[in-house]
This record gives structure tokens, C-alpha cells and sequence, in this order.
């Protein structure tokens, strides 16, 4: 027989789940659980400085690893706090298990102190959620948990657990098992067959990964399919890295920020086949218009993903991967030498960069001579804004979870508290944040984190001193009355990070930045490097929002395009 | 006459909304979130619920629920999505309506 308190049957439920780091804050509704914690000799607290800091700490973990991670939180502001984090997961499918604090049972429904309705608010942004009633539950909604946020689509799953749960004696016989994914039923082999059938008879087909192939551990077998099919094969800003992007058939990241050649070729295409990816409106531009000749042919683990947004002609539904291996064998060897002669001439004319915006004191030029300065293996995390699509437009990314980066949420102060959690995992490996001076000040505070746990983390702040995509937008399309996206004062990240105990260094006009860069590189533990960027450097190409991707504004040789 | 000219539109609107009407009967998990979960997901995905029933089935485990939509475009969507709540346990479609909300709606 096994006796022990609710948190104490937590804390060994996720220590059977291999659970070894947990990120939180502790607060009065979850003490029961930090208390349990204290005991635990296989999980690792990181103690962070706001929930949502430890939400994405776990997300790091879960997206640089695949595998899922557990952030704390209290009840009331914890719980709150935290929701943005949870938020981001869901959009992005990342599996992560949040476990909040509750009032005592008896206090729910009173407006207690620190009682929110977590249940009811975290509803809409998770895959599942579970408020605990009775002790005994938790032996069957723990492991479901893991089972739900891994299996299918991946997502959040929110654990509410009022605190006298916490503290119920519980005496059971036998440990459950630990959730693990589930397995998918096969994708039907019919449908397979039809699909192949329109491969091989497609003239100018482009191959589209997106995220699902990340988690699916798909890459190859999506790389596999392109080089037999000779299919140019494009990425959505989830999937980058799931083909390298020096592959002859690689076209980048597509939609609002993709080179100018890759959105062309997109128009031009007789098939699109989207494999884990979700036709966003960032990447698909105006729906109607997107593809317009194209047939198309969806893969997908979510049922409810296939036609969503554009009919599919052929659906996929299943684990991306096995159904992109069972294509493998029915997709008769071509080169298309044809349609990829064609993209080559318009990768040729319309270049992302030019040699003016390769220097290393322009953003272009800091992300690429970064990339050269890195080790083999190492993670690019990113917080959003124009810091976000430069990465994605030109770092070269080369592996499956190489980039960690808040797409479908677009949540600014994701990068800091993301690369923590992937330095955590992987404390051997070097990891760079690309972050804003905007950005950087939505979790400013994690800094602490990153001082406390000596985590291998880079900071690269390219910093404008303005809300540079707001500030573009306002240029581009609101007459240029810039209000409230330039900053009034000059903070300086320096002495803030070295008030943090982190070494740092400003990049001074007319300094050697390369050998900055390469010196901070080198260095070991957290530090940071505050790069000044021209406010009028913009992100291009760029397809106003709600416009077709055949209307892309600036980029090199734009002139040139009818 | 005003008065009748209103009752005749709405008659019209019911015979137009009658044709386009579907029931979607589910057996769900009996526990307090569920109902909050398929009323989150309606209001989510900016789908409209005309009329809901739910009473508990005998086991005490399980609750059947009747939703009346008349979302015609956007039906296959809501199933897919209604179908990926892990408390749904099953669901099935009626078109053209169902004689439990002809029953309810003798009561109102």
C-alpha cells in the first residue's frame, strides 16, 4: 500500500513520467506542492520571476526536446499570469502541463482570496483541461494529461488542483501506468494512392512543411519525398529547419516575409501540398488568392485542420510521418528539371539579400555572421517582431527544432524564458536569443532566472529602440503618423543586465562587432550583447496584411517585378 | 396589421431556418466542466447554438445533449471540432431536425 498526500502523489506521478525540471513560482494555494518538491531528488525546480517567465521555460524544454514539460503556478495571478504562456503552446501545439494551485474546495465560488475560474479561463486555450476533485483522481488524470498533450496534435493541458486536494491523504495498491503518446491508425491507402497519382502528374507541384513535421520528427522523411519527386519544397515559420535551407530544392519560409521568388513560384504552382501545416493567414496572405491554380492535397494529424480554411482536393489524415513514407514508394522518381530551372532563375533575380545588407553592423549581416560563429547543434531562439523575420528569412537552419520561436500567438518576451528552458535540456549546447529592445522588456525579469541557473544562453538585443513591426506598419499603411512606436527613452541593457550580476557588452559605432560577437560567443554562462539597429530598417519583402501574396512591397530587385 | 406583417416575417424566417436546421446528438462525460467546454468551443469558433438539452443517462456517468445549429456551411467544421473533445464521447448528426426539441418546445 502506498500512502502519501495529494502534491506528494503529483511530484512522484511526474517523476514516473521522467519529469526532471519543472519551472514555477510558489504561492499560497500550491505550498503543498513546493513542499512536496522539497522531497524530490529527481526533479529540478527553476525558480522563475513571473509565471508566464516559467511557462515559456517549459515550452523551451518541450520544444527543443519534443517531449512534454510541466510549469507551476498559484491560484488567482499565478494562474493568470501564466495564461499567456499556455495560450502560445496551443497555437503552436507544444506540449506542455500546467499545474495550478486552487483555493481549498469548499472556497471555490466564494471570490476567495487569490480565486480566479482558471477552469473556465483556460478552457479556450488548451487541448484539455481537468479541475481535481477528489484525491483519488489524480491517479487517472495525471498520466491522461501526459497522454493527451503528446498524443494526436500535441497541446496544453491545464491541471487545476484546489489545495485541500492537495493535502488528502491517498492510499492506493498500484501505480498507473505513465501517459505516453498514442499510436495513429494508418492513413487509408486509397487516398494515398490518388495523392501520389497527382504528384506524378503535376507539372509545377511545391511541397509546403510546416510545423506538424517538427513534432511528427517527419523531416526526413518530408526531405525524402521532395528529392524523389523533385519538389521545391517551401517551410512555414513553425517548420524551418525541416529542410536545410542550402537543400537545392529549400524556397525558405513562405508568406508575408518569404523572398519574393518563393511567393511567385507559389502563384505559379499547379499542385500545393501542405504537410502539418495549417494555412495560416501570415503564410497564405489573402485565402482565395493564395495558389490559385493549385490542387490541393492536405496531410494533417487534425482532422478538423483538413478544409478549414481552403478545400482540400486530397485529404491525408493521420501522423504526417507514416503517411509520408507510405507516399515515398508510389511517387515515381523525377528531377522537374523544368519547373526547378524556373525557380532557380527567380531565386537568381530576386535574392533576399545583397551584398550592402550582408555587412555585420546591418541586421542581415549580424544574423548570418552569428550563424558562422556557432557550434554544430546549437538552438536559435527568437522573441517576435522584426528581429523575428529577419531570423527567419536568413539564418541558416539546418535541423528539426533548431529554431524556437512563437509563431501563431506571436508572443513578444517568449524569446528569454524560451532559450532558458532550452539551455536547461540541453546544458552541453550553446544558445542564442535574437531578441528586441521591445521584446526583451516584456520578460526582462527572467534575466534573474538566467543569472541563477549559469544557463548557456547568448542574448543578442538588435536593438531599435522602437516597436519596429508596429512602427513599419504605421509607415507603410497609417500615413506614417508614428504614435506610440517609438520609444522615448534610451534604456540601457548594459548596466541593466550587469545590475542582473550578467556580463554584457554595448556594440560601440565604428567597434570591431565580429570579434565582439566572437568573444561573447565563447564566453561561458548567460551574456548578453546590445547591437544598436538603424529605426529605418525595415523588414522586405512585405504583403500587407489581408492582401494576396502576389502583392509584396520592397525587397532587393523589386523594381523589376510587373 | 403592423402586428401581422412582423408575424408573417417571422413565420418566413422560421420556415427558412427550419430547412437548414441539424441536430447534433452527443453522449458526453457527466462532469460540471463539460457543458462549459462544448458552449466554450461554440462561442470560440463563432458558431451559433439555437437550442441545447442535456439531461444525465441512467449510469450517472454519462449525459446525452441535443445541440439545434443551423450553421449549414459550417457544419462539417463543428463536428470535426465538437469530435476532438476528449469528453465527447460519441456524436451523431441529424438533418432536418430532432422530435426532442418538438417535445421541449411544446412546454414553451
Amino acid at each position: 500500500m502506498n500512502t502519501m498526500n495529494g502534491a506528494q502523489l503529483i511530484v512522484k506521478l511526474l517523476e514516473r513520467q521522467g519529469i526532471d525540471i519543472i519551472a514555477g513560482i510558489p504561492g499560497g494555494a500550491n505550498l503543498p506542492m513546493y513542499d512536496a518538491l522539497f522531497e524530490s531528488t529527481a526533479i529540478r525546480h527553476i525558480l522563475c520571476r513571473h509565471e508566464q517567465g516559467a511557462g515559456f521555460v517549459a515550452q523551451g524544454i518541450a520544444r527543443s526536446t519534443g517531449k512534454a514539460a510541466v510549469c507551476f503556478a498559484t491560484s488567482g495571478p499565478g494562474a493568470t499570469n501564466v495564461l499567456t504562456a499556455i495560450a502560445d503552446a496551443y497555437l503552436d501545439s507544444i506540449p506542455v502541463i500546467c499545474i495550478t494551485g486552487q483555493v481549498p474546495a469548499s472556497l471555490i465560488g466564494t471570490d476567495a482570496f487569490q480565486e480566479v475560474d482558471t477552469y473556465g479561463m483556460s478552457i479556450p486555450i488548451t487541448k484539455h483541461n481537468f479541475l481535481v476533485r477528489t484525491v483519488g483522481e489524480l491517479l487517472t488524470i495525471i498520466p491522461r494529461a501526459f497522454e493527451l498533450a503528446l498524443s494526436g496534435r500535441p497541446g496544453p493541458v491545464l491541471i487545476d488542483v484546489p489545495k485541500d486536494v492537495q493535502m488528502a491523504e491517498i492510499s492506493f495498491a498500484q501505480w498507473p501506468e505513465p501517459g505516453r503518446r498514442t499510436t495513429e491508425k494508418a492513413t487509408d491507402i486509397e487516398s494515398l494512392r490518388a495523392a501520389a497519382d497527382m504528384i506524378n502528374r503535376a507539372k509545377r507541384p511545391i511541397l509546403c512543411l510546416g510545423g506538424g513535421i517538427i513534432h511528427a520528427g517527419a523531416a526526413e522523411a518530408g526531405r525524402l519525398l521532395a528529392e524523389k519527386g523533385g519538389l521545391p519544397t517551401t517551410m512555414t515559420l513553425m517548420g524551418l529547419g525541416a529542410i536545410a535551407s542550402d537543400h537545392q530544392l529549400s524556397l525558405g519560409m513562405l508568406g508575408m516575409h518569404a523572398a519574393r521568388s518563393t511567393n511567385m513560384a507559389l502563384q505559379d504552382c499547379d499542385l500545393f501540398i501542405a504537410a502539418g501545416a495549417r494555412f495560416d493567414d501570415r503564410a497564405t496572405g489573402k485565402i482565395v488568392e493564395f495558389c490559385p491554380d493549385a490542387s490541393i492535397i492536405h496531410m494533417d494529424i487534425d482532422p478538423s485542420e483538413v478544409s478549414k480554411l481552403k478545400t482540400a482536393h486530397i485529404a491525408l489524415v493521420g501522423d504526417v510521418k507514416r503517411s509520408l513514407e507510405a507516399l515515398l514508394p508510389l511517387v515515381t522518381e523525377n528531377s522537374r528539371t523544368i519547373w526547378n530551372n524556373q525557380i532557380e532563375v527567380l531565386k537568381e533575380m530576386y535574392p533576399m539579400t545583397s551584398p550592402e545588407a550582408r555587412v555585420p553592423e546591418k541586421p542581415y549581416g549580424l544574423i548570418l555572421k552569428t550563424s558562422e560563429l556557432l557550434d554544430e547543434g546549437s538552438f536559435i531562439s527568437t522573441d517576435v517582431g522584426k528581429h523575428q523575420m529577419w531570423a527567419a528569412q536568413v539564418f541558416p537552419f539546418e535541423r528539426p527544432r533548431q529554431l524556437l520561436t512563437s509563431g501563431g500567438l506571436g508572443t513578444m518576451g517568449f524569446g528569454l524564458p524560451a532559450a532558458i528552458g532550452a539551455a536547461l535540456a540541453h546544458p552541453d549546447k550553446q544558445i542564442v536569443l535574437f531578441t528586441g529592445d521591445g521584446s526583451l522588456q516584456m520578460n526582462i525579469q527572467e534575466l534573474a532566472t538566467a543569472i541563477e541557473q549559469q544557463v548557456n544562453i547568448k542574448i543578442i538585443i538588435m536593438n531599435n529602440n522602437s516597436l519596429g513591426l508596429v512602427r513599419q506598419q504605421q509607415n507603410l499603411f497609417y500615413n506614417k503618423q508614428l504614435f506610440a512606436s517609438d520609444f522615448q527613452i534610451d534604456i540601457d541593457f548594459v548596466t541593466i543586465a550587469k545590475g542582473f550580476g550578467m556580463k554584457a557588452v554595448n556594440v560601440e559605432a565604428g567597434g570591431d562587432l565580429p570579434a565582439l560577437l566572437e568573444r561573447m560567443l565563447a564566453e561561458p554562462g548567460p551574456c548578453l550583447i546590445n547591437v544598436p539597429i538603424d529605426r529605418e530598417e525595415d523588414v522586405y519583402p512585405m504583403v500587407p496584411p489581408g492582401a494576396s501574396n502576389s502583392i509584396m512591397l520592397g525587397g532587393c530587385n523589386a523594381e523589376k517585378c510587373k | 396589421m403592423q402586428k401581422n406583417v412582423n408575424n408573417r416575417d417571422s413565420e418566413m424566417e422560421k420556415t427558412r431556418q427550419v430547412d437548414a436546421i441539424a441536430v447534433l446528438e452527443l453522449v458526453v462525460n457527466n462532469h460540471p466542466g463539460v457543458m462549459s467546454h462544448i458552449c466554450g468551443l461554440f462561442s470560440r469558433r463563432a458558431y451559433n447554438v439555437e437550442g441545447i438539452i442535456c439531461i444525465p443517462m441512467q449510469d450517472g456517468m454519462t449525459s446525452k445533449m441535443w445541440l439545434q445549429v443551423n450553421e449549414e456551411n459550417k457544419l462539417e467544421q463543428i463536428i470535426k471540432q465538437v469530435k476532438k473533445l476528449p469528453d465527447v464521447l460519441t456524436i451523431e448528426r441529424h438533418d432536418g431536425g430532432h422530435r426532442v426539441f418538438e417535445r421541449v418546445g411544446v412546454l414553451v
